[in-house]
């Protein structure tokens, strides 16, 4: 069984995302486990990549931050490692598929299932290329994450009935970043896809404020939020796992 | 030449976001209806010929034969389209289709401007919004173009983000079609991103060696020995070689911008220096660093500043039906003064790249040897930039 599952077994789910090596990948460390003190329960790893073509502003500012400082797949592996020792709670991996490609798969999802990462979330790898990595993924027990859009009416029956670990629901069109509003109708996605599966499903894009993660869990297992964890490394830099624990505990709070 | 799921050997295939699934499937079961619709292909012809100028000339270069002294040298003169450039090929094909399937507004990249201008050019005659993504950079290398877009009546975005060229503007314009779908159509400008778009291009601008096939059998009663085309992304490479590719005897030429050269960093040529990758929705050859981290590529033309290639040309390459050449930037301005002087034809900066391949070889080769190179823009754009890299500084 899927140890993401654990994750969704303590009230509704609350994930951060911290893109690795912004401001650097000592004060990575020191915000996951600061998340993880808080009550995150599952934590997405973000690996830099050039040129982040799913996100906004925010995180491509994080993204071009940690590559400008160095900041190698290695160097996060080594990372993950670190935190590994005492650091339970599910975490995976996301980035974009030439991350993984380039490093060469089979080596690349390995070394996930040996220092511990559970999964892999790679935005530009949907259903239809999902053999890329798949058969590699099942072989070293990392979920391939499974991404359904607002946009995916007529796909979300396939998508959810293959779909492992969790189910990440985009909440709106566009790239990732916060929105005041969030208007696409998320109760009927849901319930598409708990038609299809048991697999939990978290929704993400968009949510920065602890009343928006109550709705968004509300309606879904968990709530995913990046931009806001991001912008709060961006303004505090190395000083930001305080902050950062304060804000996911306020936002676990929020959904519980 | 393509599989259902778009593949190319082993490159192409769909690497998006789920969001722009729907889009592009919408996009591939519209196409797939409209390519066969009469209807459609004489809407589409008569704008061609009509209003494109098509078809393009095939025009003896009788003084640079001599010049040279070998291979007699034929230009296919898609640098007298309307716009001046290939480009407007595929445009008009793509704006009909978007039309065809109720988008209203047209969204694209362009490096040079010349996509660009061929975008807001079709948008302005089918009454469509357009709004054209250009790097940074490229605003202010390519000026004169940013105002013709704009004349046109497209809003011209300056992209800030990476290296502020001609990728950051493709990741731009995928960025801004999954935020808007509905009435929106990304006219991708080269044979590259997620299938369908390699094929879509690719048969919209096969129009060029189709057209080359019939005049040079015309002329000289042959087909050529070899067809040499400059390649970015690779559209109007792949048009200029399609119809050549069961034809064993024709050698196809691409070639790449070098830059400052493949032995360094500064370099755009893909074949040659990159490996396999997936980027901006297909997998083939990008210029990466080990982490797979894309490449700060660099080139003096804004056109062909790159770090991909089109998946069909990762294709033809591994195949070994076409080869793939570095030129220089030094190169290719020389080229450029070269068929300005001796045929009065200032060619595209790009196109300028194929001009450079042929001087090379034409020499080499006997004097019944026919080449047709593609000339696939016109060079009064690069004018300001080329003086200034020889050091004349030219205010627009």
């Amino acid at each position: 069984m899927s140890k993401i599952k654990s994750a969704f077994e303590n009230g509704k789910a609350f994930i951060p995302f911290i893109t690795c090596g912004d401001p650097d990948l000592e004060t990575t460390e020191k915000v996951v486990r600061a998340a993880a003190e808080n009550g995150a329960d599952l934590i997405e790893l973000g690996i830099p990549f050039s040129d982040p073509t799913a996100e906004g502003p925010v995180i491509q500012g994080a993204n071009m931050r940690a590559l400008a400082n160095g900041t190698t797949t290695d160097k996060i592996f080594d990372m993950v490692k670190n935190i590994r020792r005492d650091i339970n709670i599910p975490m995976v991996f996301m980035t974009y598929a030439n991350v993984v490609f380039s490093y060469g798969a089979e080596r690349f999802i390995s070394i996930c299932n040996q220092i511990g990462i559970d999964g892999l979330i790679l935005p530009d790898l949907p259903f239809e290329e999902k053999d890329e990595f798949l058969p590699i993924c099942r072989k070293y027990d990392v979920d391939l994450i499974s991404l359904i859009a607002p946009t995916s009416a007529g796909r979300i029956e396939m998508i959810s009935r293959e779909a492992e670990g969790f189910i990440y629901i985009v909440s709106s069109l566009g790239v990732t970043g916060t929105r005041s509003e969030i208007s696409t109708d998320l109760e009927t996605l849901v319930s598409m896809v708990r038609q299809n599966t048991d697999v939990p499903c978290a929704i993400g894009f968009g949510i920065s404020t602890p009343e928006q993660a109550k709705k968004m869990a509300g309606i879904a297992d968990g709530a995913i939020v990046g931009s806001a964890v991001v912008k709060i490394i961006e303004e505090y830099g190395r000083a930001s796992a305080k902050h950062v624990g304060e804000f996911v505990k306020s936002m676990k709070q929020a959904i519980s | 030449m393509s599989n259902p799921k778009g593949r190319f050997g082993i490159h192409g295939g769909q690497y998006i976001p789920e969001t722009l699934m729907n889009a592009i499937i919408e996009l591939e079961q519209a196409y797939e209806h409209y390519k066969n619709d009469g209807e459609f292909n004489r809407e589409l012809t008569q704008l061609l010929d009509e209003y494109a100028g098509r078809p393009s000339r095939l025009y003896y270069a009788e003084k640079m034969t001599k010049d040279l002294g070998g291979a007699k040298i034929y230009l296919k003169r898609e640098d007298l389209n309307h716009t001046g450039s290939h480009k407007i090929n595929n445009v008009l094909g793509q704006a009909l289709l978007a039309k065809k399937m109720g988008k209203t507004r047209l969204i694209a990249e362009t490096g040079a401007g010349q996509h660009g201008v061929a975008t807001a050019t079709a948008a302005a005659l089918m009454n469509m919004e357009c709004v054209i993504f250009m790097g940074k950079e490229d605003t202010e290398r390519q000026a004169l173009n940013v105002y013709r877009m704009k004349l046109l009546g497209a809003d011209v975005v300056p992209v800030t983000t990476g290296t502020a060229t001609l990728k950051d503007a493709v990741s731009e314009a995928m960025r801004e079609w999954t935020k808007r779908i509905d009435d929106t159509h990304y006219c991708l400008g080269s044979v590259m991103g997620p299938h369908p778009f390699p094929t879509i291009v690719r048969d919209f601008q096969a129009v060029i060696s189709r057209e080359t096939k019939a005049q040079i059998l015309e002329r000289e009663g042959r087909l050529p020995d070899a067809v040499i085309a400059c390649v970015g992304g690779g559209s109007n490479a792949i048009g200029s070689f399609y119809h050549f590719i069961p034809d064993e005897s024709v050698k196809l030429i691409g070639c790449e911008a070098a830059g400052r050269g493949i032995d360094t960093f500064e370099t755009a040529a893909t074949v040659n220096t990159g490996k396999l990758g997936i980027f901006h929705g297909m997998k083939s050859y990008f210029c990466q660093d080990k982490y797979g981290q894309i490449a700060p590529v660099y080139s003096i033309s804004a056109g062909l500043d790159y770090p991909g290639v089109g998946p069909e040309h990762a294709n033809l390459h591994d195949i070994g039906r076409a080869e793939y050449v570095p030129v220089t930037d030094e190169e290719a301005v020389c080229a450029f003064e070269y068929l300005s002087k001796v045929e009065g034809i200032i060619p595209a900066i790009e196109s300028a790249h194929a001009v450079a391949h042929a001087i090379k070889i034409a020499p080499t080769m006997d004097k019944d040897k026919i080449i047709v190179i593609t000339v696939s823009g016109r060079g009064d754009k690069d004018c300001a930039q080329i003086a200034r890299y020889r050091g004349v500084d030219i205010h627009e």
